[in-house]
């Protein structure tokens, strides 16, 4: 490895230090220390967390709430709250907030009025751990639905194929036995219902706080007797890229309202994840954002490094790089494809964008032995080297070729029949604006984020991997329209393109150098315990993992995904609201959400 | 066409024909020839409902795209709505949330309708079946034609998922199909399941009757022994 690239960057004074010796100035009542070991952060005492809150963010410049995270201190019987707060301009490490209550009565000021980007995490940590959130404007169930039983990430809450705390399960391992959960269930599915609940018919009124929400005006003007509609789009709509539905108030085409329904693919993510062992978590995020599964491996094989203190060899680093942005190019190939598609060019573009991607994906499959589901970085590295061939060619050949000619040339063709198209256009410029203040107060990440204006990569604000050491730009874009969103996509896979030639030259320079440190274990335990939060600039945005474990323990004790598609989705009824429901779908595509990541 | 060998090309001894036609006529009749040319139209325009549930529903558009290009095959129009679709690939992980969705999209389906269940999740919850709002199986539910493995299953096991399905279709006779019979069994509606506390089966209320009463008494039980 050459000399340069080991190379420290320069240190300057860490703006997290600084803004935590102000704040402590400030309220030195209310805020302490964090005394367990192998924890960061400050406790705020829960009252005087919003005035907290507004000062890190109107006078420290930590104004980008990322994370919320609820956790379950069964142990010590409270519940917790985590705040991630970054600085835009500052870039850097995040001041870490934590609130704790009582876990019989949970109660916390919402952070709603500070940043509204908190209203969907705060649902979901109501809805999963039951912490109750005073202030919050709407405060429902979000995932789960209304009349769940309970709340599934509490420690104490069993779900019905219930076998353990932890894995590996004692009827299977190590004696390799089978367990037919279904079979042991009196009803003969996943299904469990409070002792001595009978039903009663008023299950079918499930969703009556969600429409007293949209109330219904009629026009009282004499002659006109108009009235706004209600229409439910989705959950099986083609335009909602999955399973996610809609719920519009119409005023003849304007959207009046909007509120969006998840939870229609709430696979349990982190209750699994909280069962499973470090790297059995591996596959799973594989699955959050299924486009993307190279680059979600890489943010929880990043979280957990940080608490194993793994070491990662050179070569691994650059094919996690390779992989991570080859996966950038399949996504917002996909994604351009999607939105062209809902702008009413259907098909054809996609067709187009879809040839390409198959090659990346076959370079995958050669990899990993998945075209999607790759599984493929491990703690401390990666799981393969580069196959010998990829189609019947010489891998190293297939990656020049790939990047060097197929690729540009796909983009390029892209770019001359789109990008100067009058339809797409007209559908697009102006439409679903999202100003760079409003970008930032809602927590919205990645394309969304830039293409309002704000320079903010994960890979520049807080390198990981060996990004400091590659020459890229940061894609920005400054109308924050669906145009601009559109735009941005393709800067950052040309973008993209640039790393990987970079990183390339040291794929060969490294051939037959080690990919993972050390010899590959699977029960891992972590030694000290703790808390870590890594995140990653995903495709859509910033993916972070929270995860915290115990002294010697092998699995996650909380386990907390930050999903991007899932909290961009808080600005689509600021970007939506006045046009027309037929700007919807193609608002909705410019966010390019996936259901996997939003419901986890 | 294979499938028309088994009814048409067989020679009736009484009829002639010439020999310079021999090549062009089949002399057959209608009860032989009917089977096969109703299931080759089936089987060659079977049009699946628009309806990605997860991560198997990229690949299922990956085989409608370019490359894989299920127009081989007469499947490429995909219907956005049930009342237009014979078939209805369940693709991804079925939650509990979404299953009423589903059974009342099945039952907006006219017959003849199939459905697939592709990949682990739907045919079994695959590796989301412990998680508490996840269904284990579609076939929980509603009957399915065809189970294709995978996680997810890769283009090519998809196509011959829906070879499968053709074959399927290819057995079935015009005269002894339930869809154009009175009662038909197939064409009942499927009980839409109720979101309570937990997804709630219609057929199952008397099992959740009986569960409460039985978890009614433990509870006296214990107490009692308690006191």
């Amino acid at each position: 490895m050459s000399e340069k690239i080991l190379e420290a960057p320069d240190t300057v004074q860490n703006p997290v230090e600084q803004a935590t010796t102000e704040l402590k100035q400030r309220f030195p009542e209310s805020l302490s220390d964090e005394t367990r070991p192998g924890y960061e952060g400050l406790i705020v005492s829960p009252d005087k967390l919003r005035e907290v809150a507004t000062t890190l963010r109107d006078e420290l410049g930590f104004n980008y709430l990322s994370s919320v995270t609820g956790v379950d201190l069964i142990d010590d019987n409270k519940m917790e709250v985590v705040y991630h707060i970054y600085s835009i301009e500052k870039g850097g490490g995040p001041i870490v907030l934590k609130a704790q209550v009582d876990r019989d009565n949970p109660v916390v000021p919402s952070l709603v009025p500070v940043w509204p980007g908190a209203d969907f995490q705060e649902r979901e940590a109501w809805d999963l751990l039951g912490i109750r959130f005073d202030g919050h404007p709407d405060l429902r169930r979000i995932l789960t639905w209304d009349g769940f039983h309970g709340h599934p990430l509490r420690k104490d809450w069993k779900e019905p194929f219930y076998e353990e705390d932890h894995k590996p399960f004692g009827s299977r391992w190590p004696g390799g036995g089978v367990r037919r959960a279904e079979e042991l269930n009196p009803y003969g599915k996943n299904v469990q219902y409070p002792p001595g609940w009978v039903p009663t018919g008023d299950e079918y009124e499930v969703e009556t706080d969600l429409y007293t929400g949209l109330t219904i005006k009629k026009d009282e003007t004499i002659d006109l007797k108009t009235e706004q509609v209600t229409v439910n789009i989705g959950p099986q709509h083609p335009s909602t890229h999955g399973v996610f539905r809609m719920v519009v108030t119409l005023d003849g085409e304007t959207i009046v309202a909007l509120k969006p329904v998840m939870g229609y693919l709430h696979r349990n993510h982190e209750k699994i994840g909280e069962r499973n062992t470090f790297i059995q978590n591996i596959p799973y995020t594989d699955r959050l954002d299924y486009i993307c599964s190279m680059s979600n491996n890489l943010g929880y094989v990043l979280a957990v490094e940080k608490l194993l203190g793994s070491e990662v060899p050179e070569r691994a680093e650059w094919l996690r790089i390779l992989n991570v942005e080859l996966t950038r190019i399949c996504n917002h190939l996909w994604a351009l494809g999607f939105l062209l598609n809902d702008l009413g060019a259907l098909q054809t573009p996609m067709l187009y964008f879809y040839i390409e991607r198959e090659l990346i994906l076959d370079f995958f499959e050669a990899l990993s032995g998945s075209r999607m589901m790759c599984n493929y970085m491990r703690f401390g590295g990666v799981a393969y080297d580069l196959p010998d061939d990829v189609r019947g060619q010489p891998t190293l050949q297939f990656l020049d070729e790939l990047v060097n000619e197929r690729l540009p040339r796909a983009l390029e063709q892209g770019n001359e029949l789109m990008t100067g198209n009058e339809i797409v256009q007209a559908r697009s410029i102006g439409v679903g604006y999202l100003s760079p203040e409003d970008a930032i107060a809602y927590s919205t990440a990645g394309p969304v984020l830039r293409a309002s204006g704000i320079p903010y990569d994960v890979r520049r604000a807080e390198p990981y991997s060996y990004y400091e050491h590659l020459d890229f730009d940061v894609a920005v874009r400054y109308n924050g329209d669906i145009y601009d969103r559109y735009l941005i996509r393709l800067d950052e896979m040309y973008q993209s393109l640039r790393i990987i030639r970079q990183v390339l030259p040291y794929l060969k320079e490294t051939e037959g150098a080690p990919i993972i440190s050390g010899k590959p274990q699977y029960a891992l335990r972590v030694p000290k315990g703790g808390e870590a939060y890594a995140r990653v600039e995903n495709p859509k945005g910033e993916l972070g993992f929270y995860v915290t474990a115990k002294p010697k323990g092998s699995n996650p004790e909380r386990y907390h995904v930050r999903a991007p598609s899932f909290i961009n989705l808080t600005a689509l009824e600021k970007m939506t609201v006045g046009h027309k429901v037929a700007d919807l779908v193609a608002i909705l595509g410019s966010i390019d959400i996936v259901l996997g990541e939003v419901d986890r | 066409m294979s499938a028309t060998s088994s009814g048409a090309g067989a020679t009736s001894p009484e009829i002639v024909v010439p020999d310079e036609l021999a090549n062009n006529v089949v002399i057959t009749n209608i009860a032989k020839l009917l089977d096969p040319v109703y299931n080759w139209s089936r089987r060659n325009s079977v049009w699946p409902m628009v309806f990605g549930l997860a991560c198997c529903a990229i690949e299922m558009i990956c085989t409608a795209a370019s490359r894989y290009d299920l127009a081989r095959f007469g499947m490429e129009v995909f219907r956005a709505t049930p009342r237009q679709s014979d078939l209805m690939i369940v693709s991804g992980t079925v939650t509990k949330k979404m299953v009423p969705t589903i059974v009342r999209l099945y039952n907006q389906m006219p017959e003849p309708r199939y459905v697939m269940a592709m990949g682990a999740c739907a045919s079994g919850g695959g590796p989301f079946k412990e998680g508490y709002n996840v269904v284990d199986g579609i076939d929980k539910f509603i009957p399915v034609d065809v189970y294709v493995p995978g996680c997810p299953p890769t283009p090519q096991a998809l196509i011959n998922g829906l070879i499968a399905l053709q074959e399927k279709i290819d057995q079935q006779s015009i005269a002894t199909v339930p869809w154009y019979r009175k009662g038909d069994p197939t064409a009942e509606m499927v009980p839409v399941p109720v979101l309570g506390p937990d997804l709630v089966d219609l057929r199952q209320l008397e099992i959740i009757e009986r569960e409460a009463a039985k978890a009614k008494a433990e509870t006296a039980e214990t107490a009692e022994s308690a006191a």
